[in-house]
This record gives C-alpha cells, structure tokens and sequence, in this order.
C-alpha cells in the first residue's frame, strides 16, 4: 500500500477510529463498563459500520449512560429503566436499515426489565444486546442485583443469599440465535464476540461480566477482577473472518468449529474444550448448568444458529423502511374507502 | 315519570287502531355465547335498510359464555338513537333473568318469551306472547348442537311479524350477515320463516309497536366507532401498531388488521405495516416511542388500566418529545372495574397522564365518523407537535353499532412535522434537536438512520439542553419546560375547535363531549318541547381546550357540564384553564352506572337544578 506511516489509519469507509468515539466517560475510572465501550469502538471501526446507521439504545444505569461515550456520530436513545427492548423493537420496525445496539445492565436486565428482556430474546429481533454485568446497582450506591451469585459479599458484608438469574441461559432457551458470556478485561475475546455480533442477523446477547470497582470489585465478590480472572473458563479460541476480508487461512475441523454468518463472515471456534458444539441448544444449556455447579464462569459463544427467521421475517415487512414509505405507499385510493362504505350500506 | 314516556306506554287494553309506528326500543335478553350477536344484528339492519333511524346497544358480561346479555335496538323517526331508559318490548330467552327483565318493565310493554319460562302470570299490565322455541328450531335444524345458535334466529322471524318488519330486508340482511356461507344462510332463513308462520297461525297481535318504511337512511351506513377508528388509522397512514389485547379496544386492533392485511399489502407482496402483540402495555407503548422516534406513524389502543401501565413512558415521550398515538376506549374503572361497561371516566388520568409537570393532547370522538377523522387528525398533530396523542373513546362508542353519514377521502396530504433530511443538513451544517429556531415552541429533530455525521444527537428522559445534551442547570429546565408549555398552548387552537349549536334566546348552556352527544341532542329536544327550555350546546372535541369554549361559558348565566364519570373530570379541566368568574357559572350534571347515558337522565337532573 502507497500510505505513508503519518497518515491516519482508515477502515474500508474511509473513517478513522476516531469518526467512533463518543463524549468523555463519567463512569469511574476503571469502570469495566469503560472497557466495553472501547471494544464497541475498535469493533465498529474495524467491521466499517457507518456510524450514522446505528442506532444505540439503553435503558437506566450506568451502563445505561455509556452509549454516550461512543459513536456520537449515531443517534441514541436512553429510555425508562428497564424497557429498552420494546424501544428498541418499535424503533427497528420503524427502520429495519438501523444495526440496533442495546446496552443494558443487570439492574435494568434481570429486575425491572426481565419481561421485556425475555419477550425479546423470543422474538429473535435482529439487535445486538449488551449486558455490562457487574452484579450491583451502582447508581443507588451498590444494593445487589438479580445475577448476584449465592454467597457473594457486599463492601457492608451483607451475603446475597438468592440464586443468580442467567440471562445467557434464558436468552438460549427463550429464542436468541447468538448468545455469549464474556468479560471486561478480555479484550481479545469480547473483540471477536461483537464483530461476529454486528454480523449476524438476529438477536444477539451478551453478557459481559464488567467489574464496578466502587461497590463489588473486593474480596468475596463473584464480579471483580480477581474473581473473573480465577475463574474464567473460555470455551473456544475465538477468531472473527469478516466477510470484506477474504482471507483463506486453513483449520482443522477436528479441533475447530467454523460458523459461517448471514453476510458471509466466519466465526472461527477453537475449541478449548474439546466436546463443546455452539449450535447444539439443550447441550449448551446443560454445560451453563454444568459450569454453576461447579463455580465456573464459562466465557465464549455459548450458542449460534443463523439461520432462524428474525420478527422482521415474520412480519414480511417491505425492504423499504416503514418510516421513509411515501404516503402513496401507506394512504389507500379514495376507491378503496368507496368499497368499504359500500360494504357498510 | 316524564310526559313524552306517558304517551309512548300505552296500557294492556289500548286499542289496536292507535298503533305507535316507528318509535320503540326492543330488548332481548339472552345468555353470552348463544349466537344472538347476529340475530339482533339481522335486526337492526333489517330496520336500518327500511330507513328508519336505528341503533343497538349491546350490553355484555366480562364472560365468554354462559352469563346474562342484554341487546337493546332503538327504533326512531325522530333520529334518536341514544339509549333510551324504557324498553317497550321484551324478547326474554335467558331464564336466569326473565323474572327481573319482566318485573323491570313499565306498564303496557310488550313481551316475546320462551314457553316454558311461563312469564304471563307475573303481571297483568303487560302483553305476553309465548312461543314455544325448541319445538320450532328442532324441525329446521336437525343438527342438535347447532340448535342452541338457530333458537335465537326464530325470534327474528316473530318480531317480523309482530313489528311488520319488511321480510325481504330481513333476507337482505341475513344474506350480508353470512356472507359467504350459503348453507348458514339457509339454516337461518328456515328459522325466521318457522318464526315468522308461528305468529302468522298463533299469535294475535295486541301491543300498539310497529314499524313503517320511511326514507331516513339514505346513503348511511352501520359501523361501530372501533372499526371506523380502524379505518381511520388506515387512511392515516398508520405504519406501526403495537398492542396487548384488553376489553374494549380489542376489536380496535383486530379490525385495524384485518383492514392493513386488505389495504396495505405493496405490490411487492410485502406489508407496508408492522402489528405486534406486545407483552403487555408498557411494551406496547415503548414500542410506539421507539418507532415513533424512528419515523414511523405507530400506535397502540387500550383502556383504562393499560393507561395506567402506560404512565411513565407517557411521560418521556412528552419530555423527549416523540409522536405517537394512543387509543383509550374507555370502560368503567377504578381498577378492573366494570371491564364491559362505557365511561368517560379517564379524561383526568389521561390529560396529566405521568410524574412531574406533564400534559397531553387529547381527542374527544363523538361519533364513528369523528373516529374516522380524528385517527387521521391524531397522527397529523402528534408528528406536527412531537408528542403523544390521545383518543379518547369509550365502550359505547367504539363497540356498538351506530349509523353514520360515509366518511369522507382525507383532503390533507399526510405531514410529518419538522423532519430534517440529509439535505437540510447539508444546507444548514448543525442542527440543535431542541433548539426553538423558528419561535413556535417546536424543534426540529432528525431520524435515526439519516446519513449525515450532524445528524445524530441523544434523546433521553433526563434534563437536557438545546443541544439534547445532559443538564442539570436550572436555567435549561426552566427554559425546555417553558417553551413545551408554550408548545401545548399552540397545540389549543391546533386542535379540532368544539361544535356550537344555539337557539334563539337560550341563556342556559350545556357543554358535552364524545358519545354523551346523542343523549344529550335528545334531551335539549325535551328541555325544549317538555319544559320550554332553550339551551345552547357546545360539544368540546380536544383538550387542551379552545379558547372558544371560555366565550361559551362567558355568554351563558348557567352552563350544565354533562359527563359520563362521577367526578366531573371534564368541570375539573375547565376549572383549570377557566377563570374565577367563569368557573361560579358551571353546574355538573355527572353520571355513571355502566349504562350508556340516556336522555331522560340528563333532563331530570337539569329540570332539578333549574328549579322548575
């Protein structure tokens, strides 16, 4: 290539990273939540998604304010606690050309928004759907949350006594065709996972474990640092091929899963262990299962499967988006309401 | 009781050549899930088509099957379709309530029973005919499990005879009612003509009620106020519907899809629609929000309590500014309430629906054809306004029958408020989304998807400035909340104005709304005929209020405020934007049972406050 080494670096649209960043962070510094949004960012940049077309989407909690601090140049949305998903789902009806990014917490997932989380995870809506799971409610100053595993201490000492929901469990069992578990401070895993996530074609969700380091990143915490470290048992190697990159690099199948997605982009899986098949439901739920009882924290794609259809599918909604139909398209012939009020005669 | 219902109760011994043509309101009683919806439906468009004014009121349990109906089909020369407080002519099939519905009834009305319910020894001061339905239905319908739903077809072929109802209408409109099943057709014709022999060889006709072909109806049509809302939204241009089925506004949705999946399939094959049946109603709103944030026309029908759930998504679409429509078909609350039952009982909760300083525009139908229009209006003034829009109908409206004048093809093209495209964008460099660039109190926004890297901006329930950014400075509350303030100001003449009937000379005047109206047309008739009372009426169609309806009280010593709610919630919104001396002139006529409003109730209360 004819670039010399001080020209900025571009991606295929000609946009540099920075044409990706957003306002300056507010979150505490080492928030993981920050971390997330830098891989939101690099994975943008790198898969050349024009800023404009996404449309970010977020309920109430930190994580819910971090759509701020990246992607500026797209429009965002922050809802009512709880009920970004139907936001969300109105909003790609009304323009199915949006690559929909919701960011959520586990507040605003598994308490006051597990209805509208569940129903969306039924409906395969295509979206990518962000957990930054830090166990806690950061903005009321660190109560726990529904994903706070048994035994795991508040800074008071107060012991969450409740079993954890799973969201990947549930986002698996419910209808989400992508579905992962990844962690802050896994740059290259959590990377990979959201290329692959702006890839396919329906409901993407990850749960991404992101330390609060004010209220639950001490000793006797399931979500700091040290624990994930510890703890973290990745299921594969993963490698992201996109499909503007036609890379041909040789694998084995005997040790590698290779999905192909919807846009022709391939998700390389080397196993790490040896047995586990991504697009096998009832096994990935049993392995989750699996991974609790034995108190580890199982990262990676947990499920894929590309090809069920999305609620756009079902609905057979025109290829141009609803909201930019002329009125010819969406007002009927004064002919057809002379048919109607002759039928009512 | 009142002159005008003397006169139209005549006593078991009137004299047959003193017939009461064209005036009379029949009841029949059956139990839900019988299959009476269509016999009475036959009935009432039978009469429909002989041009007479007609309308049928269908009084139902919170049940699917089993509990006790009620269909009540007025009849009258004069227009009057209001629910009228007296039956004159019982057809009484449900023995659970033969007893009660005949007890009920004023002296001289008629009643059209089932055999062995053995009604005729409860009172003398009524006419009976007995008619022995289940030896009539088993010879035409041999079918014994359908016998249940052909019963009720036998009491239309009686009352034809008994009424004079035209026969061949009846058959017109059996054969519209089953469209395109010929054999229910025949099944159901059998039954009349088994009905109709029976009274020809038994029954001897001795109350004074019939009908006669006048020419009333010409060019009308029959249509609940649900399916002309339906229609309306079609024509409005509706792209997305987002809803959680809830009693009375089901058939709303329903008949809105039926309608999309006839109209608005593109020649692609593809629907230029999206419905989805939300998990409830927060989600049902939120998707409203969330489409009509990205452009689309979207809406979602409910009743009371699923306004309630809609609370506080109703608030960030008033704070962050997005269109959006929502029907409330109201029914009678607090809480579950009487969920089959009519009222217009939501007026205060929708008006301030939300925490904090939050008002919204609300439309006030009286009619299926102001269903019609104002589905069409609603989306013009919630893109023009960047709001929600509230419908406000109610049960009685939008789930009877009512005859209407055809509506008319919507001459405003459709609008889509102050949307910058890419173009605009190019032209202008920046745009701020809350910015009140050209004084009117109304921003421009962007959609999303709009491929400009000065489009985007963030939009969120929290404070925020002109620029959409996060704020928490006193002076960019004040400021964003003054000028949406001032936006709904602008909305008060944007709204549909109130309709104005005056007499000569009135110095009384009477302020209504929504289904109210048909009652109340009869009432000012009796005030006037009965009383020589002359009221002025003004039927209020939007909230806010125009600012003709501050004139209205100014004109008039008293001003009767009619309202289906027991609280006056509609005196309460002009107490608020009415002044002192205004206020002292109102008088509350409110009223709520579960029944429709009716004339008579509105006259007596306005006679006693009147003193006369």
């Amino acid at each position: 290539m004819a670039t010399t080494p001080t020209a900025p670096k571009t991606n295929r649209l000609g946009l540099s990273v920075l044409d990706y960043r957003g306002g300056k962070t507010t979150l505490c510094a080492g928030c993981g939540h920050n971390a997330i949004s830098e891989r939101i960012i690099d994975a943008m940049y790198e898969m050349g998604v024009q800023p404009e077309r996404v449309a970010k989407l977020s309920g109430i909690g930190c994580s819910s304010k971090s759509p701020a601090y990246f992607l500026s140049r797209a429009h965002a949305f922050n809802a009512v606690h709880g009920r970004m998903p139907s936001v969300a789902t109105g909003a790609l009806l009304a323009n199915r050309a949006l690559m929909a990014l919701g960011v959520s917490g586990d507040g605003d997932t598994a308490s006051i928004g597990i209805g509208q989380f569940i129903h969306l995870m039924r409906r395969n809506l295509p979206i990518i759907y962000v957990i930054e799971d830090n166990g806690v409610y950061g903005l009321t100053k660190g109560q726990f949350s529904a994903t706070a595993d048994v035994g795991s201490k508040l800074k008071t000492g107060v012991i969450n006594e409740l079993p954890p929901i799973d969201t990947c469990e549930l986002a698996i069992s419910l209808g989400a065709t992508l579905v992962g578990r990844s962690f802050s401070g896994d740059k290259r895993q959590l990377h990979a996972m959201l290329k692959a996530a702006m890839a396919h074609r329906g409901t993407v969700m990850l749960d991404v474990i992101s330390p609060c380091v004010t209220f639950n990143d001490h000793e006797g915490s399931t979500k700091s640092y040290k624990y994930m470290k510890d703890h973290d048992e990745p299921l594969q190697e993963i490698n992201f091929i996109p499909a503007f990159e036609d890379i041909a690099i040789e694998y084995d199948p005997g040790t590698t899963v290779e999905v192909t997605m919807h846009d022709g982009s391939r998700l390389r899986l080397r196993k790490i262990e040896e047995d586990y098949d991504p697009t096998n439901k009832v096994r990935a739920i049993t392995r989750l299962n699996e991974a609790k009882e034995g108190g580890e924290m199982l990262t990676g794609v947990l499920y894929v499967n590309t090809q069920a259809p999305t609620l756009l599918d079902i609905l057979n909604l025109t290829e141009t988006p609803l909201a930019n139909l002329p009125e010819e398209a969406v007002r009927p012939d004064p002919s057809i309401l002379e048919q109607v009020m002759k039928e009512l005669q | 009781m009142a002159t005008t219902d003397l006169q139209l109760h005549a006593s078991a011994d009137r004299p047959e050549s003193l017939p009461i043509v064209n005036n009379m309101s029949i009841q029949v009683a059956t139990v839900n899930g019988s299959g009476s919806q269509s016999s009475n439906t036959v009935l009432l468009r039978s009469i429909f088509q002989m041009g007479i004014p007609v309308s049928g009121k269908n009084l139902f349990p919170s049940n699917i099957a089993g509990l006790p109906t009620w269909y009540t089909i007025r009849a009258n020369k004069d227009g009057y379709v209001a629910r009228k407080k007296e039956i004159d002519f019982l057809v009484a099939m449900n023995p659970e309530t033969a007893r009660n519905d005949v007890m009920s009834l004023a002296s001289g009305a008629a009643v059209l029973y089932d055999q062995p319910l053995n009604l005729s020894s409860l009172r003398e001061d009524l006419i009976f005919y007995a008619v022995p339905f289940d030896s009539l239905v088993a010879p035409v319908c041999p079918e014994a499990k359908l016998r249940k739903l052909v019963k009720n077809m036998i009491y239309v072929g009686v009352l034809a005879k008994l009424l004079d109802i035209d026969r061949v209408e009846i058959e017109k409109a059996i054969h519209k009612q089953f469209a395109r099943k010929v054999k229910a057709a025949n099944l159901n014709l059998a039954a009349i003509a088994a009905g109709f022999d029976y009274a020809v060889a038994n029954l001897a006709k001795r109350d004074p009620y019939r009908v006669e072909r006048m020419n009333k109806n010409q060019g009308k049509i029959i249509i609940d106020g649900n399916s002309a809302s339906a229609l309306g939204c079609v024509f409005g241009g509706c792209t997305v519907l987002s809803w959680y089925p809830i009693t009375p506004s089901s058939s709303l949705a329903e008949s809105l899809i039926e309608y999309l999946r006839r109209f608005r399939i593109g020649s692609d094959g593809k629907a230029t629609f999206a419905v989805v049946q939300a998990e409830d109603e927060l989600a049902a709103i939120g998707m409203v929000i969330g489409a009509g944030w990205a452009g689309a026309r979207a809406m979602t029908t409910t009743s009371g309590p699923g306004i309630s759930l809609m609370s506080e998504f109703a608030g960030l679409a008033y704070y962050a500014e997005i269109p959006g429509v929502v029907w409330d078909i109201q029914r009678v609350g607090p809480s579950t309430g009487l969920p089959t039952r009519t009222s217009q009982a939501d007026l205060l909760s929708t008006a301030f629906l939300s925490h904090g300083d939050t008002k919204h525009i609300m439309l006030l139908p009286g009619s299926p054809r102001e269903c019609f229009e104002m589905a069409i209006e609603a989306f013009q003034l919630a893109e023009q306004f960047q709001t929600l829009v509230f419908v406000m109908s109610d049960l009685d409206l939008g789930m009877n029958n009512w005859m209407s004048e055809p509506f008319t093809y919507p001459e405003q093209p459709i609008r889509r408020g102050k949307v910058l495209r890419r173009e605009d964008l190019e032209r202008m460099g920046a745009f701020a989304r809350y910015q009140d660039v050209d004084g009117d109190a109304i921003a421009y926004r962007t959609l999303p998807g709009t491929a400009h890297p000065a489009a985007a901006y963030f939009t969120r329930g929290s404070g925020h400035n002109a620029q959409a950014q996060y704020s928490e400075r006193p002076e960019d509350y004040e400021a964003n909340m003054e000028r949406l303030h001032r936006k709904f100001e602008r909305a008060r003449s944007a709204v549909p104005g109130p309709e104005i009937l005056t007499e000569s000379n009135a110095n009384i005047g009477i302020i209504a709304f929504g289904s109210s109206h048909w009652a109340l047309a009869e009432s000012r008739d009796q005030l006037r005929n009965e009383y020589g009372l002359a009221t002025d009426y003004l039927r209020i169609r939007a909230f806010p209020l125009n600012h003709e309806v501050a004139d209205f009280v100014r004109s008039h010593e008293r001003v009767y405020v009619v309202e289906q709610n027991r609280d006056a919630q509609m005196l309460s919104l002009l107490k608020i934007e009415l002044d002192g001396e205004l206020i002292a002139r109102l008088r509350s006529v409110a009223r709520l049972n579960g029944l429709p409003l009716d004339a008579r109730s509105i006259t007596d209360d306005i006679i006693a406050m009147e003193g006369k």
